[in-house]
């Protein structure tokens, strides 16, 4: 059933275009519908997860390479494909209005569709491989989704980045995912924990430790790798909202807690979560402050989230992982509901500059209302979820006795910073003068309303009752972040204790950083650092480098000129292969016999003097019917081998090759010959060369005695299994019938380029 | 430069050739030919017909447009091969069908495969000779 809800996803997106001509106008209200049935669906599931059980299926897909559709249910994953599920109703309703007259909304919905499937695929794939396709196409659709307005500069060059940065972390999970088989044995998730201790003290772990976090640090978007997320909110803001807040980014994140019963229990883990993610926490929570685009704000405080769910994995005591669950879930609903409040926003006033903002609760009073409500639960006040998220991390980070009180200290600037965030973007646009905007505000249309108002309403509930709905999947579930159970229950008021405290100071404190924002902006800017501290400035010189030395080698090795092409073709194989020849002393096998047929020699006599008047022909008409006399010779030695379906297909080609040759002659100018003696006898050398080294290389496959069970197999099962007498095609189109199609394939693309290339000549002429 | 003659007989020869790449087609799988060669022979009718004619009189005749061809052929191909997954066997795995049957032989996926390759073979010859030839013009 979990693979075919995921094989549903696909399918639906496949058929979106034939949906579109019935209803175009409720388009993502008719495919909200698959959203919810999967919502539904896993939401059933919650009583047998939250005592315990876990789910799986498979089917087979590749069973000689040990990849196949395992999907493994337990509570990380169950509590994924909830937010996945929940949010992603919300966001189909959502951009139903918000991209109401967008022409290309069929596209968008497409490559929506295919990132849901993906991301439920990525944490419901207990195989390496699998997740890892899935991981990747979650990269491919974010970079379509983020590219949707693809006329605009920005859009192209952000979508750009991030699929860059993403794809290649990608790559590096890839090799980090080899190495964890070659060293574990086993490719699936759900068996690696067992095997923890072997892992761990492989000397291949560290390496593929570091591929593996190299990919989640890029995908959730850690320092250094941060700077592809807030320039993602070039997206729609349902995307953004959807991918860049609830759950694409947070797939890093899922694969680190994934890991950690497996990888954690090291130094080397724990540190570099703690390094990374707290850096990326408190980073990120600073970026917020000199941003004045709401979205961009809110993408900030974003990345300072994810680096505290990693930090909370490099912590890894019980309290930690308990408070990264409860983050985890609190974090999607109100981020989710402001990015979804900026939306209305910008779409309703027609601005998400947040200086420009002010007043708005007259005009929009629901939204206002939702974005407190969202706003108070990012700031963590009682009874709010995010309350329960905020002191759950505090206890963790207070608990842990490592480095003294570093961490709680890390943890409180962070949320001085992001509460100032969460003012500037939840409270500020509604509170205070009206100003004026681009356009008349009003309240957004219905669907548009609703998200944001799930999402921040949800929170009361889930943090009134956060003791069962979520302190259940901590506490009985089969989590699958951590080896043991964890029995700390989950509880909204623990009393005036310590931690509250330090909530209460931690907001005061807040407050009192918004009142002089101005003063501590403009020391911020004065004590910029210089651009060669910022990621993203590495980012652009090393993509500069790549196209400067792309173009470097273009220049000289395709300048234009076709001799040069084939000459350095022929050059490089030359320069590849006779070191072959000298390093596995060949001329001591060599084997040569002299007996020829006479009528061979007849023809081997026709293809050379036709091979030197094909050379020193006058005219290009000429050497073509030249050439064609030697591919003539050819096709008869290939007869009189006894190989007739070459020689069959040979004749064919050598007919339409020399219609093809006289159809391009047309074009070209008279024929002069444009080479010295010196060029001549440069190329001389050369081809004798390339002649020299191909005759070598036939004669030593003759002389080679092979010992081979394929020319025998074929033989004896070509009419018993293939039912055909002619082995040549057997082979052709049933036991290699795979190889044919590749061949048939890049043959059609050839076609099509050259089909390309000539009518953008043509195109290009007539412009002229 | 129309020749009345050239023109005359590939009118003649065109059908002849394009029996014969059929008939090429369909023995392939005993007797020396195939899908490649039979479309190759298929094309070079087509292209002597251009010659003879007009490239325009020659599109005619071949009714589709050489680029579509190219896609056909190779779906036609790939959906030989889909059969088997329906079987839960391997892509590919060719079937066959009972009893002989008058002209082919035996009747099977491999065959409808060879098709596709004559079909994409088809096209792409004629994609980039006629395209080529209309370039000159």
């Amino acid at each position: 059933m979990m693979v075919l809800l995921v094989i549903l996803t696909f399918t639906l997106s496949l058929l979106t275009p034939l949906i579109a001509k019935l209803n175009r106008n409720q388009i993502g209200v008719i495919l909200a519908a698959l959203p919810l049935a999967i919502f539904i669906f896993f939401a059933g599931l919650y009583s047998p997860i939250s005592t315990g059980e876990v789910f799986r299926e498979l089917y087979n897909w590749i069973p000689t390479l040990g990849i196949d559709f395992t999907f493994y249910l337990d509570g990380l994953s169950f509590i994924f494909t909830l937010i996945i599920s929940f949010v992603g109703v919300i966001v189909f309703l959502y951009a139903n209005s918000y991209l109401k007259n967008d022409s290309s909304i069929v596209r968008f919905y497409v490559s929506l569709l295919i990132f849901m499937g993906s991301m439920l695929g990525l944490v419901l794939s207990d195989n390496f491989y699998v997740a890892f396709i899935f991981w990747e196409l979650t990269s491919i659709s974010s970079y379509l989704l983020i590219g949707h307005y693809h006329e605009k500069e920005a859009s192209r060059f952000s979508a750009l980045q991030a699929l860059l940065v993403t794809a290649s972390g990608g790559l590096a999970l890839l090799a980090g995912f080899i190495i964890l088989e070659s060293i574990s044995g086993v490719n699936s998730f759900s068996a690696l924990p067992a095997l923890s201790d072997q892992i761990i003290s492989h000397p291949l772990y560290t390496t593929a430790l570091i591929l593996i976090l190299a990919g989640a640090f890029t995908k959730s978007a850690q320092f250094p790798f941060h700077f592809w997320l807030p320039n993602a909110m070039e997206a729609p803001t349902p995307v953004s909202a959807y991918l860049h807040s609830a759950t694409m980014v947070k797939a890093g994140v899922y694969m680190l807690a994934r890991l950690n019963p497996s990888l954690g229990n090291t130094e080397i883990w724990q540190y570099a979560l703690l390094f990374f993610g707290s850096a990326t926490m408190i980073l990120g929570a600073i970026y917020t402050f000199r941003q004045t685009d709401l979205k961009r704000i809110l993408a900030y405080s974003t990345v300072s989230v994810l680096g505290t769910l990693v930090m909370l994995l490099g912590i890894g005591t019980d309290l930690a992982i308990k408070a990264f669950v409860i983050y985890l879930i609190a974090h999607s609903l109100y981020k989710g509901a402001l990015f979804l409040v900026a939306g209305i926003i910008d779409h309703e006033t027609g601005t998400r500059d947040a200086t420009k903002l002010g007043g708005l609760f007259a005009l929009m009073p629901i939204t206002a209302i939702s974005a407190f409500l969202a706003g108070l639960s990012n700031i963590g006040i009682v009874p709010l979820i995010g309350f329960i998220g905020k002191e759950t991390v505090y206890s963790a980070a207070i608990e842990f006795n490592k480095f003294g009180y570093l961490f709680i200290l890390l943890a409180i600037v962070t949320n001085i910073f992001i509460i100032v965030a969460t003012i500037r973007t939840g409270f500020q646009p509604f509170l205070g003068k009206k100003r004026k905007t681009p356009q008349h505000a009003h309240e957004p249309p219905f669907y548009m309303l609703l998200g944001p108002c799930l999402l921040s309403f949800a929170g009361l509930p889930m943090g009134i009752f956060a003791s069962r709905i979520i302190g259940n999947l901590i506490n009985y579930s089969e989590l699958g972040i951590i080896s043991t159970k964890i029995s700390i229950p989950v509880k909204l008021w623990h009393g005036l204790n310590e931690i509250f405290w330090l909530s209460v100071i931690t907001v005061l404190l807040g407050l009192a950083l918004y009142v002089i924002k101005k003063r501590f902006t403009s020391f911020l800017e004065k004590n910029n650092l210089p651009d060669q501290f910022s990621s993203s400035f590495w980012y652009g010189k090393s993509i500069g480098f790549l196209l400067y030395i792309a173009r470097w080698q273009t220049l000289i090795l395709q300048n234009g000129r076709l001799r040069y092409y084939i000459l350095f073709i022929i050059l490089a194989t030359l320069g590849f292969i006779f070191p072959l020849f000298f390093s596995h002393s060949v001329f001591d096998r060599l084997l040569i016999s002299f007996e020829f047929h006479f009528s061979e020699i007849l023809i081997c006599i026709m293809i050379i003097v036709a091979t030197i008047f094909t050379i020193i022909a006058p005219s290009r008409l000429m050497a073509v019917a030249g050439l064609g006399v030697v591919g003539i010779g050819v096709t008869l030695i290939f007869l009189l081998l006894g190989a007739p379906d070459l020689a069959l297909a040979q004749f064919a080609i050598e007919t339409l090759t020399v219609i093809l040759f006289v159809l391009v002659l047309y074009k070209l100018p008279k024929f002069i010959p444009q080479t010295n003696l010196s060029v001549r006898v440069k190329d001389f050398i050369i081809a004798i060369a390339a002649g020299f080294m191909m005759t070598l290389i036939v004669l030593l496959t003759a002389s080679e005695n092979m010992v081979s069970d394929l020319k025998r197999y074929f033989s004896e099962t070509s009419l018993t299994e293939g039912f055909g007498r002619n082995i040549v095609n057997v082979i052709l189109v049933d036991f290699r019938a795979i190889d044919t199609l590749g061949e048939i394939t890049v043959l059609g693309i050839a076609a099509i380029s050259i089909y390309a290339l000539l009518k953008l000549q043509i195109k290009k002429d007539d412009d002229k | 430069m129309k020749s009345i003659i050239f023109s005359t007989a590939s009118r003649y020869l065109f059908p002849l050739m394009i029996i014969f790449s059929f008939f090429l087609l369909l023995r392939g799988h005993n007797e020396p030919g195939g899908g490649f060669v039979g479309g190759l022979v298929a094309s070079t009718a087509y292209v002597l017909f251009a010659l003879a004619n007009s490239v325009q009189e020659a599109k005619k005749l071949l009714k589709i447009n050489p680029l579509p061809l190219i896609g056909i052929g190779l779906m036609t191909a790939l959906f030989s091969g889909l059969a088997a997954l329906i079987k839960e066997n391997s892509f590919m795995t060719s079937y066959w069908l009972d009893g002989k049957f008058p002209l082919v032989g035996k009747l099977g996926t491999p065959i409808i495969f060879d098709i596709g390759v004559y079909l994409l073979v088809v096209g792409v010859t004629l994609l980039i000779i006629f395209t080529l030839a209309e370039e000159v013009n």
